[in-house]
C-alpha cells in the first residue's frame, strides 16, 4: 500500500484522462465516417444496401458494447492481425459509434422535406450531388444536438476500454485503488472527472438544441 | 493463420448459457421494476414538487447521466464499503442497475408527464378528484403510454449494459462466457455465441414490450 495525496491521485487520473479524451475522438471521427458511409448506403439506388445498413445497425444496437469489444479483441488475432488494446478499443467504438450516428442522422435526413428530393432531381443533381449539396447540409442543421449528446454517450463508453487492458481513466481509478486501498476516494475523483468531461457536452447539446431546434 | 473456428467446444456448457441468461434477466426485471417504481415519484417530483426536491432530483439525474455505468458500478461495490456499506456483488449490481436506469426513466416520464395536456389535471380537479388520484389515474396511464416505447428501449439498454456486471464477479451472461472461455482456450466462440444470446433475449425482450404495450394501452396512446 503507498499512501498518495489527493493532489497526486488527481494528477495520475488527469493524465489518464488524455487517453481517454483521445480514444474517444478516434472512435468519434471513425465512426462519423462509417456513418455517413451506411447514410449513403441506406439512401443510394440498389435497395439492398439500405437492408444491410439497417441490419448492421439492429446487430450493434442489440448487443452489449463489451462484447462487441471482446469480440474485436479475441477476433483480430485470427485473422493474423495484432491488436493492442488501444487498437482493439478504438476499432471497437468505431463500429459501435457508426451505428449510432447512422441511426441518429438518418432521422435527420428523413426531416428534411421530400420535395427538397424531388426539385434537386429535377435539377438533374445525381445521388452523390444531391446528397452533398442539397440534402445534408440542410440535415446538418438539426444533427448537431443529437449528435453532440452521443459524444457524451461515446466519452462513457471508452470506460469499457479499461476492461481489455487500455490505460484510460477508468484503468488508472483502479490501478490508483490498487495501490492506496482508497476506493471511495478514487472512483469518486474518476467519476467527478468523467462528470467534467461529460456534462459540459450535455449542456452544449442542449443549448444548441434550443438554438438550432426550430427547423 | 490456420485457426479453425470450433464451436462444438461449447456444447457441454449449454446449462451454464441457460444460467448466466437467467442471472442477466432476473437482474434486468428486478431493476427494471425497482427503477421504473421509483421513477414515476421522481418524474412527479420534478413536476410538481418542492423547490429543493427538483433541483435534488435533476442532481442526481444529470451526475448520473454523465458518468459510466462502470465507474458507478465500482464506486458502489468498492467505494461503499469504507463507508461501513458492505454489500454482495449481486446487490451492488442491482442496486447500480437500477440507480443507473431510474435517472434515464425520470427523464422519459417527465417528458411523458408534459405531454399530457394541462386540461387533463384541471378536469380532474374540478370534478373533486384529489390531487394524488389525478395524478395515478388520469395523468400517469395517458403519460406511460405515450412514452412507452422509449421505456423499452431504456429497459433493453439496461439489460445490455448489465454485461458489465460480469466485472465485480457476478454470474451474468458475461461472466459465463470468461468462465467457459478459461476452459475451452475458444475465447471467440465462445464470446461470439454469447453475443447472439444477448442479441435474441433484446430482440424477444423489445418484440415482447412492445406487445404487451399494445395490449395496455390499446387506443390509448397518442
Amino acid at each position: 500500500m503507498i499512501s498518495l495525496s489527493v493532489w497526486e491521485i488527481l494528477h495520475f487520473l488527469l493524465l489518464a484522462a488524455r487517453w481517454t479524451l483521445l480514444l474517444s475522438a478516434i472512435a468519434f471521427l471513425g465512426g462519423g465516417i462509417a456513418a455517413l458511409l451506411l447514410l449513403l448506403l441506406r439512401y443510394a439506388r440498389p435497395r439492398w444496401g439500405a437492408t444491410l445498413a439497417r441490419y448492421y445497425i439492429e446487430l450493434l444496437q442489440g448487443t452489449p458494447l463489451l462484447l462487441q469489444l471482446f469480440l474485436v479483441f479475441f477476433g483480430l488475432p485470427l485473422l493474423g492481425i495484432e491488436v493492442s488494446p488501444l487498437l482493439a478499443a478504438a476499432v471497437a467504438l468505431t463500429i459501435y459509434a457508426g451505428a449510432f450516428l447512422a441511426e441518429i442522422w438518418r432521422g435527420c435526413v428523413d426531416a428534411v422535406p421530400r420535395g427538397q428530393w424531388e426539385a434537386s432531381a429535377a435539377l438533374g443533381l445525381n445521388f452523390l450531388s444531391q446528397m452533398r449539396y442539397v440534402i445534408l447540409p440542410q440535415a446538418l442543421r438539426i444533427a448537431v444536438p443529437p449528435t453532440v449528446g452521443f459524444l457524451v454517450q461515446l466519452l462513457k463508453a471508452t470506460a469499457l476500454s479499461s476492461i481489455v487492458g487500455f490505460n484510460d481513466l477508468t484503468r488508472a481509478g483502479t490501478i490508483v485503488t490498487n495501490a492506496t486501498f482508497q476506493p471511495f476516494l478514487v472512483y469518486g475523483l474518476v467519476a467527478l472527472i468523467y462528470f467534467a468531461m461529460c456534462y459540459p457536452l450535455t449542456v452544449c447539446s442542449r443549448v444548441l438544441e434550443r438554438k438550432l431546434g426550430s427547423y | 493463420m490456420g485457426y479453425q473456428l470450433n464451436f462444438w467446444a461449447l456444447a457441454g456448457y449449454l446449462s451454464l448459457f441457460a444460467q448466466g441468461a437467467g442471472t442477466t434477466l432476473a437482474l434486468t426485471a428486478i431493476a427494471s421494476t425497482i427503477g421504473i417504481a421509483l421513477s414515476i415519484g421522481g418524474a412527479a417530483t420534478a413536476r410538481w414538487g418542492v423547490r429543493w426536491a427538483r433541483s435534488l432530483i435533476a442532481a442526481y439525474v444529470e451526475l448520473i447521466r454523465n458518468t459510466p455505468f462502470l465507474i458507478q458500478l465500482f464506486f458502489i461495490f468498492f467505494g461503499l464499503p469504507s463507508l461501513g456499506v458492505r454489500l454482495t456483488a449481486l446487490q451492488a449490481a442491482v442496486l447500480a442497475m437500477t440507480i443507473n436506469l431510474t435517472a434515464y426513466s425520470i427523464e422519459i416520464l417527465r417528458a411523458g408527464i408534459e405531454s399530457v395536456s394541462r386540461g387533463q389535471r384541471e378536469a380532474g380537479l374540478a370534478l373533486g378528484i384529489s390531487p394524488v388520484a389525478v395524478f395515478i389515474y388520469i395523468i400517469l396511464p395517458q403519460a406511460v403510454a405515450n412514452v412507452y416505447p422509449a421505456l423499452v428501449s431504456q429497459i433493453v439498454i439496461t439489460m445490455l449494459e448489465s454485461a458489465v456486471v460480469s466485472q465485480i464477479a457476478v454470474v451474468d451472461l458475461t461472466h459465463v462466457a470468461d468462465y467457459i472461455q478459461s476452459r475451452t482456450y475458444r475465447a471467440f466462440e465462445t464470446y461470439f455465441a454469447i453475443t447472439l444470446v444477448y442479441l435474441c433475449m433484446a430482440l424477444s425482450l423489445r418484440w415482447l414490450l412492445a406487445r404487451a404495450g399494445s395490449k395496455l394501452f390499446l387506443g390509448r396512446s397518442g
